[in-house]
């Protein structure tokens, strides 16, 4: 008789993604295994899978004999609504045993809009979402990723959270489980000797204490646990692990591709960018080393397309010994090479002319503000004159489509900046009228505008965040302003950048308005069919606590931050100093070009940045 | 004409017939064998799945054709190569040159299994039986023209049904394959329509041979 899960399968949308079994999946014997890790996404499969964190993770902890780490997604919402039907808790793709049964439960969180999704899923998993119900070793949850530099709203679900890079974290970790495991040791003692490990933090190690004002007034730590916690680095990426022999999806993911990981960090310092910051300092992979690795990579995985993934891939040193023979390499055999995130000023002409052989994608541009005078406030370093001589080129040589992406509400933003960005279209169509070789196929110009959101670790951390009605305002100015018919518009949603403003710099104060709203319902919330703003409001609402008071209002230069325990190796004050060229109209120069003494120097075991 | 022959069974019954395609795409790249692509903007390699499954079904008999690169020819251990690096529940059974159109088939064998949890009920056999001796059988079924009321017996040239044990009855039918074609799973339906009290509580459906129209099975 067929049991239950595969009796809802053949009735949810596209349910391969629950199944597993894709090629490269690591099977392994339970009689051999000592320590179970179900590693959560909790977004859905076709995300999930495209994260290349998960992937290096997986493979980190699956090359350690006694360890098996397997992998949960968040179900879409007629598949988690089908298990709950049925009793089926949530269970992880390769043994398809519950994720309750593991021995220990960890989440990657990348965005805030996630946080629903945990909660889900412990829901889900029959897991108490509150760390102190969790009594049992066998009960750890915890959790990494860029949303771990300020998890205080999830304070209270997670018993330790995970700063930084994981690859050696994830290592010692293992192996003080295995030695409480077998000696059989209570949860405290367990929490005790990570607590020891750099760049692990146990909240509830930590006393958040609040003024009359709302305000967090002091951070005390109990337990003699240390005072800051500091993430991370992996010292040696050249050499550290890559996987070239990951999972293959059988079915589409989002990123359908092979990827090759250039370099982590950023030399530039756009100010209101928290993975330029929390990535500090750069590290360069080596082009033979890429090189290498994308050729294991294409052969093993049958994929027919590869990136280069950073933040920023014209910086790196090698993009030339690296790019050009990797698309002579991938030309023959059909492999499509894309390169994301190429700035317009060193954008060369032969790279652009030779990718544009294999298959022609659109030019990406992220002015992210309208006017010279915004963009040097948020020290993003490209002129309207790189851009436009960018475009020429692409244009005369076939292109006859661009991406432009924007950010509106940023720190000192004017009706004339938001106006500035419909000027800027403008003058990229007519660069294209003036040089366009082919202009029977049109042009087509995608605009996007997100909503500004202010974020931990960034000079920014400060600010306010306007309000949505504002943001709207200025939405509808540009609008307006926008009437070719070659420009397609796209904005964010207020409601959901609010929110994201609220969770990104909140406290310990939040955590029941979460628990409320997946109470009444709300997940997947970065997904638009799902996307539910008046739970939100309600469960504000029922808890006391007032959105706008996170997300409105001007942080003070020494109020305590309730982040202020962790640290990404850049300094307060440095931020603070940037903050204020910020608001002088002052750029930053590159790490390449000259260092500014953020800080992040001293998590290298040299001391010197490679930039 | 290239063609191999493939089960589709256990967790692969899930994959999409798009899923498919990718899945014997990229392990054709895994085995080193480089297939033919189309020109244009966006080249792909070529491969043509015949009579895509319906997600969920299972099939032992699938036909897939595909055409290499620059002409170059079949290693002999395509099989074992492409078997190397499938997903679960997708294996290569036959890799064999074939001349036959695919529009010759016409003719498919399946496997109804009838999952009661509470046991057969008494005269199910029967009233099955009894529903495929009638007159007629009209469900829904989708055609071009969409959703139409049509009558399924003409379809189905032969078949049996014998119970496998309490919980299970077993349903073998031969459908018409091509021009027109019955999803067997429209015997569950018509079941549910005609004996409400027959009906199981999961059916689950496994092509086991495909035909041309004179009957001889078809490769
Ligand atoms: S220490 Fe200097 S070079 Fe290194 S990341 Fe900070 S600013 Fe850049």
């Amino acid at each position: 008789m067929t049991d239950k899960l595969h009796r809802i399968l053949p009735t949810v949308q596209k349910p391969a993604r629950y199944i597993g079994g894709e090629y490269r999946q690591v099977i392994k014997e339970k009689k051999d295994v000592n320590i179970r890790v179900a590693f959560c996404f909790p977004d859905t499969y076709e995300i999930g899978m495209s994260n290349l964190g998960l992937r290096i993770l997986y493979g980190v902890l699956n090359r350690i004999p006694d360890v098996w780490c397997e992998r949960v997604f968040m179900p879409w919402g007629d598949m988690a609504d089908a298990m709950q039907e049925n009793d089926i808790p949530l269970y992880a793709l390769e043994s398809k045993d519950p994720v309750k049964d593991f021995d220990l439960v960890s989440f990657s969180i990348g965005y805030e809009m996630s946080y629903l999704n945990i909660l889900n899923m412990m829901l889900l998993s029959g897991i108490a979402p509150l760390a102190k119900d969790r009594g049992g070793l066998d009960e750890i949850v915890f959790a990494g990723g860029v949303c771990a530099y300020n998890p205080e709203p999830l304070a209270d679900f997670f018993d330790f959270f995970v700063l930084g890079e994981g690859e050696d974290v994830i290592i010692e970790l293992m192996d003080i489980y295995r030695t409480a495991k077998q000696e059989q040791w209570q949860k405290d003692r367990f929490l005790k000797e990570v607590s020891k490990i750099e760049g692990v933090y146990v909240p509830s190690f930590y006393e958040h204490i609040y003024g009359e004002d709302g305000a967090l007034c002091e951070i005390r730590a109990l337990c003699g646990a240390p005072k800051t916690v500091k993430k991370r680095i992996v010292q040696s990426f050249d050499d550290s692990f890559f996987p070239v022999d990951g999972i293959v999806p059988s079915t589409e993911i989002v990123h359908d591709r092979a990827n090759l990981e250039v370099f982590r960090g950023c030399i530039r310092g756009c100010r209101f960018c928290q993975a330029g910051y929390c990535y500090r300092p750069v590290r360069p992979r080596n082009a033979d080393t890429l090189l290498r690795q994308a050729q294991q990579v294409l052969a093993d995985s049958g994929n027919q397309e590869i990136t280069l993934a950073s933040l920023s891939t014209s910086d790196y040193k090698q993009l030339e010994q690296l790019a050009l023979p990797l698309i002579d390499f991938c030309e023959p055999r059909m492999v499509n090479v894309s390169l994301p995130s190429l700035r317009a000023d060193n954008f060369s002409r032969e790279l652009m002319m030779k990718v544009q052989k294999v298959r022609k994608s659109g030019l990406t541009f992220a002015p992210e503000a309208g006017t010279q005078r915004l963009r040097d406030a948020i020290n993003k370093n490209v002129t309207e004159a790189e851009i436009l001589e960018t475009c020429a080129t692409a244009f005369s040589g076939g292109w006859n489509n661009v991406k432009l992406y924007f950010m509106l509400g940023l720190p000192t933003e004017t009706d004339e900046d938001v106006l500035g960005i419909a000027e800027l279209t403008y003058k990229i169509i007519q660069v294209w009228k003036d040089n366009a070789t082919n202009k029977k196929r049109g042009l087509t110009i995608n605009l996007a505008t997100a909503f500004f959101v202010p974020k931990p670790f960034t000079p920014f951390q400060w600010e306010a965040q306007i309000t949505p009605e504002e943001y709207t305002r200025r939405v509808r100015l540009l609008k307006e302003q926008l009437h070719s018919r070659c420009v397609d518009y796209r904005y964010h949603g207020a409601e959901l950048s609010f929110l994201e403003a609220v969770l990104a710099r909140g406290d310990r104060r939040l955590a029941p308005v979460l628990l409320e709203a997946v109470k009444n319902g709300a997940r997947l919330d970065s997904w638009n069919e799902y996307f539910r703003p008046e739970i939100w409001q309600k469960a504000f609402e029922t808890c006391g606590v007032d959105p706008a008071w996170y997300a409105q209002r001007a942080y003070g230069k020494d109020e305590v931050l309730p982040w202020d325990t962790l640290s990404i190796g850049v300094n307060k004050a440095f931020f603070w100093r940037e903050r204020e060229r910020a608001y002088r109209g002052e750029t930053t120069p590159s790490c390449r070009e000259q260092c500014s003494g953020c800080g992040a120097d001293k998590l290298l075991e040299g001391g010197v940045c490679d930039a | 004409m290239h063609r191999l022959l493939f089960e589709k069974v256990g967790n692969g019954i899930y994959l999409s017939h798009l899923d498919l395609m990718r899945v014997f795409q990229r392990a054709f790249l895994r085995a080193g064998v480089s297939l033919k692509h189309s020109s244009g903007f966006s080249p792909r390699a070529y491969v043509s799945v015949a009579l895509p499954l319906s997600v969920g079904v299972e099939s032992v008999c699938e036909l897939l054709d595909y055409e290499l690169a620059n002409d170059a020819p079949v290693p002999g251990d395509l099989a074992q190569r492409l078997n190397a690096t499938m997903p679960e529940g997708i294996r290569v059974l036959e890799v064999y040159e074939s001349d036959r159109k695919i529009r010759d088939l016409g003719l498919l064998r399946a496997q109804l299994t009838l999952e009661y949890d509470g046991g057969v009920p008494e005269n199910a056999i029967s009233s099955i039986e009894a529903l495929l001796n009638g007159e007629s059988v009209i469900v829904p079924k989708h055609t071009k023209r969409g959703e139409v009321e049509t009558d399924i017996l003409p379809m189905i040239s032969e078949w049996s049904v014998s119970q496998t044990d309490v919980n299970t009855i077993s349903v073998n039918v031969l459908v018409a394959a091509q021009e027109p074609s019955l999803n067997p799973l429209l015997l569950i339906t018509a079941i549910e329509r005609y004996q409400p009290e027959c009906a199981p509580d999961f059916a689950i459906c496994r092509r086991v041979e495909v035909y041309d129209r004179g009957g001889a099975v078809f490769r």
